[in-house]
């Protein structure tokens, strides 16, 4: 098989059907600007898929997931596995190459927009210029119980080798824990005088996460004046970054993110040196 | 060692269980006129046994009991029967009395016998799954393979749990739709909508146990069913499981505290009833020490985890339970990447095989270290299945590969069953020869993660707070489990905590506590 597939790019490399892009910028060693996956040869295309069809195991089944696999872009697709699971379904491997590619240069990215700093650099900066604690709130709303989420970023423990929020001496955490009614947590954030409200939404069925942050950020809003509505962050592994306008939050952060670079975010969004009055819990950076 | 932790986890529980002794919640209430029949709800789907209950405690308050303001009520004639009455309650057209001499002698003996019939009926139940069992068998081997259904919709379920019983589940979970713990009130009737999982509902417990029946006549193995019973409605789900033959609840005495923050007096008292039901029914419950690992270090927190088993078992026979019934939890959570990981996993398990031989342990799969590399995860949840196989763990969910990525779809159950069946097949026997030197590393940590457990419970009966509680509250408050802190006089559904009076009667707890079934 691999000489198959050693032939095919060999052939999209030196003689492009028409139509087909060539390959042969993509053989050098620079990567890019054209890309397609990588099996063992460059440009080889190879992916490999599993999926179930709703069929009982039979010939005819084995042709369904081929044609499956070559409309999903894989040509010739390669039936390495199926097997019957029960009598009504059919579970399948396909290796094969696609032919699609993705040119890197129309990717667009969500560039991270503050600095990195160490929990040293936090805690000087906040206490440079926001002269008080920064006071953050976290919870989990809605009916999601999965609080791994949020204690990674808050808890002493962390993430990642990172030590969550507790840990840097200029700030005050509470975590509010799992299931926590919207309304108690914009009481919650006015009681602790928040300067920024972390939820985190793990586990989520039907967009529950999505109307639960547009609930949760209405609420903030109805409930604070304008311009002092605390920093809204959702964080979960089902948001898509860039959406955080159209949910009415200020930031989204996506899996994998660190406490560390939420705390660095905290600093970027609400600590700035421009905060020069002490006695004025200011908001300035919130109503820009 | 051993006879000292458990005597320290009795000494813990006990004046836990006098205060359970001494109160009584809105869904003991509702759970003891459950057992008398009182079923349905209302057009906006609240249930009956709810506005029969409300109505009481805004008459004569619940301190006494619903049982007496009740059948006082309906031997005045004030309505022919419990629905009746409930319905007139709830447009506040009766005046509920607490009764005395006489009166309070008739409606004590015929709330008697009206809750008598659901406890017989939950007694029949309970001789119908011994007969079924005799009938198609138990499983061939342990440990009992423990899957879980979750789509939110019954008539969905229901395929599935058939499906995933065909290719070799003994058990299976309806997991309940996120939420409902918080919910004041059991939903009603047959439900196709929920988040993460299905409402248990009466309905959605006897469709999927006459289900479950028939693929159990198919398989010639008869097929367990298991639901959730905690949140603020344990008392009635758990009836309802009783009444609707549902074979495994979980029911952990200290969860729903931990993780939903609901009020620690509530839920203790309320899991006593549920025990209690339980112990009746013939139900194995599940207890959820598995959920400390996820949110401390499975390492550090281990024996937080024996800890809390350790209470667990005392709260469970204290109200009645068996040792076979004892699913104690605990969970492959240790983080794979540090050294010998395994080793300690063996050890853990090892440990809790020992201290509870005669209880079918449950073995709980790795999620906190599933990162979405399915492929990785699948090797851990090998790994899971050869410590079960290795420790004879006696009920084993069955780890997706998927976790952490989609609710289970039918391929990630398939290659799950598969990965199970090929380590029982290749090393099912090995717990007869795996007997780890004394001396070794397994046996040392697992002493180690003892004398820490026992330390904690000195350490917990050492405990105070300014109100005078009983020191595993005062415990549970400073955040000794699960680094959460929960104080008693906190938290969700302490408004449903009633105190007991003096003259309190519960027909429904003198019949568990008697065994009496009339």
């Amino acid at each position: 098989m691999s000489a198959v597939r050693a032939h095919e790019a060999r052939r999209r490399r030196e003689n492009p059907e028409p139509g087909e892009l060539s390959l042969a910028e993509s053989s050098t060693p620079e990567p890019g600007p054209l890309i397609r996956p990588y099996g063992d040869t460059t440009g080889d295309g190879m992916v490999q898929v599993s999926f179930t069809l709703p069929l009982p195991h039979d010939k005819r089944a084995e042709g369904a997931a081929v044609r499956m696999a070559q409309a999903m872009g894989m040509d010739p697709a390669l039936l390495v596995h199926a097997k019957a699971m029960g009598p009504h379904f059919t579970f399948f491997v396909v290796y094969g190459p696609v032919r699609h590619l993705v040119d890197i240069r129309e990717i667009e990215i969500v560039e991270r927009e503050f600095e990195l700093l160490s929990s040293k650099e936090v805690n000087q900066a906040i206490r440079k210029h926001l002269r008080r604690k920064l006071v953050v709130v976290g919870a989990c709303i809605g009916t999601d119980a999965h609080t791994v989420g949020i204690d990674a970023i808050l808890n002493i423990k962390g993430f990642a080798g990172e030590k969550g929020l507790e840990y840097y001496r200029e700030m005050t955490v509470h975590n509010l824990g799992a299931q926590v009614l919207i309304p108690d947590l914009v009481e919650s954030a006015r009681e602790v005088r928040a300067d920024a409200v972390l939820v985190s939404q793990v586990v989520t069925q039907r967009e529950a996460h999505l109307h639960n942050t547009r609930a949760m950020s209405a609420a903030f809003r109805e409930a604070f004046p304008a311009g002092r509505v605390p920093h809204l962050i959702v964080g979960g592994p089902r948001f898509e970054e860039g959406s955080a306008a159209d949910l009415g939050v200020d930031r989204i952060f996506g899996r994998g993110t660190t406490p560390g670079e939420v705390a660095s975010y905290l600093v970027h969004a609400l600590v700035r040196p421009t905060d020069t009055h002490p006695h004025t819990r200011s908001r300035s950076s919130r109503s820009a | 060692m051993v006879r000292r932790a458990r005597s320290l986890a009795r000494r813990a529980g006990r004046p836990v269980v006098d205060l359970a002794r001494s109160h009584t919640t809105v869904s003991v209430e509702r759970a003891t006129l459950r057992l008398a029949g009182l079923g349905g709800a209302d057009h906006e789907n609240i249930p009956w046994v709810n506005h029969l209950v409300d109505a009481v405690r805004d008459g004569v308050g619940l301190e006494h009991g619903v049982a007496l303001p009740v059948w006082d009520a309906l031997g005045r004639d004030v309505a022919p029967d419990l629905t009746t009455l409930a319905q007139k309650a709830a447009a506040g057209g009766v005046d509920f009395r607490v009764p005395e001499g006489a009166a309070r002698t008739r409606a004590g003996r015929s709330s008697r016998s009206a809750v008598a019939r659901g406890i017989r009926a939950i007694d029949s139940q309970r001789r119908r799954r011994d007969r079924l069992i005799t009938r198609h068998g138990d499983p061939a081997a342990t440990p009992w393979i423990y899957l879980i259904v979750a789509t939110g919709d019954i008539y969905e379920d229901i395929p599935q749990a058939q499906a995933a019983a065909r290719e070799g589940a003994d058990v299976i979970a309806v997991i309940r739709s996120t939420g409902q713990s918080l919910l004041d009130f059991v939903p009603e009737g047959a439900t196709r909508e929920g988040y993460a999982g299905t409402y248990a509902t009466q309905e959605n417990f006897r469709l999927m146990r006459a289900a479950l029946d028939e693929t159990s006549k198919e398989l010639g193995r008869y097929i367990r069913l298991t639901n959730y019973a905690s949140g603020l409605c344990m008392p009635e789900i758990a009836t309802l499981a009783g009444l609707e033959r549902l074979d495994m609840m979980l029911n952990d005495s200290m969860y729903g505290i931990l993780f939903r923050d609901i009020n620690p007096i509530r839920t203790f008292v309320d899991q006593r009833f549920s025990r209690q039901i339980h112990a009746r029914a013939g139900i194995i419950i599940n207890t959820g020490e598995d959920n400390y690992l996820t949110t401390a270090d499975a390492v550090e927190a281990a024996h937080t985890v024996t800890v809390s088993q350790l209470l667990n078992e005392y709260f469970a026979k204290e109200a009645g339970l068996e040792d076979w019934q004892l699913g104690l939890g605990h969970a492959f959570e240790i983080d794979p990447s540090i050294p010998d990981s395994f080793r300690l996993e063996l050890a853990h398990a090892l440990l809790a095989r020992e201290l509870f031989p005669e209880a079918p342990l449950k073995w709980m799969p790795p999620t906190k270290h599933m990162t979405g590399d399915i492929f990785r995860g699948y090797l851990l949840d090998g790994f899971f299945n050869l410590v079960g196989a290795m420790t004879g763990q006696g009920i084993l969910l069955v780890g997706m590969m998927t976790e952490a990525v989609v609710t289970p779809w039918l391929s990630d159950r398939d290659l799950a069953l598969q990965n199970v069946r090929y380590v029982l097949n290749a090393a099912g026997g090995l717990a007869e020869d795996f007997h780890p030197p004394r001396d070794g590393m397994i046996q040392t940590r697992a002493r180690h993660v003892l004398a820490e457990a026992v330390d904690l419970l000195e350490t917990i009966l050492a405990d105070t707070d300014g109100a005078g509680d009983p020191p595993l509250l005062a415990a549970i408050a400073d955040g000794t489990f699960g680094a959460m802190r929960r104080p008693p006089t906190k938290g969700k559904g302490l408004d449903g905590v009633v105190r007991r009076a003096a003259g309190y009667v519960n027909p429904a707890i003198d019949l568990l506590e008697s065994g009496a079934t009339r």
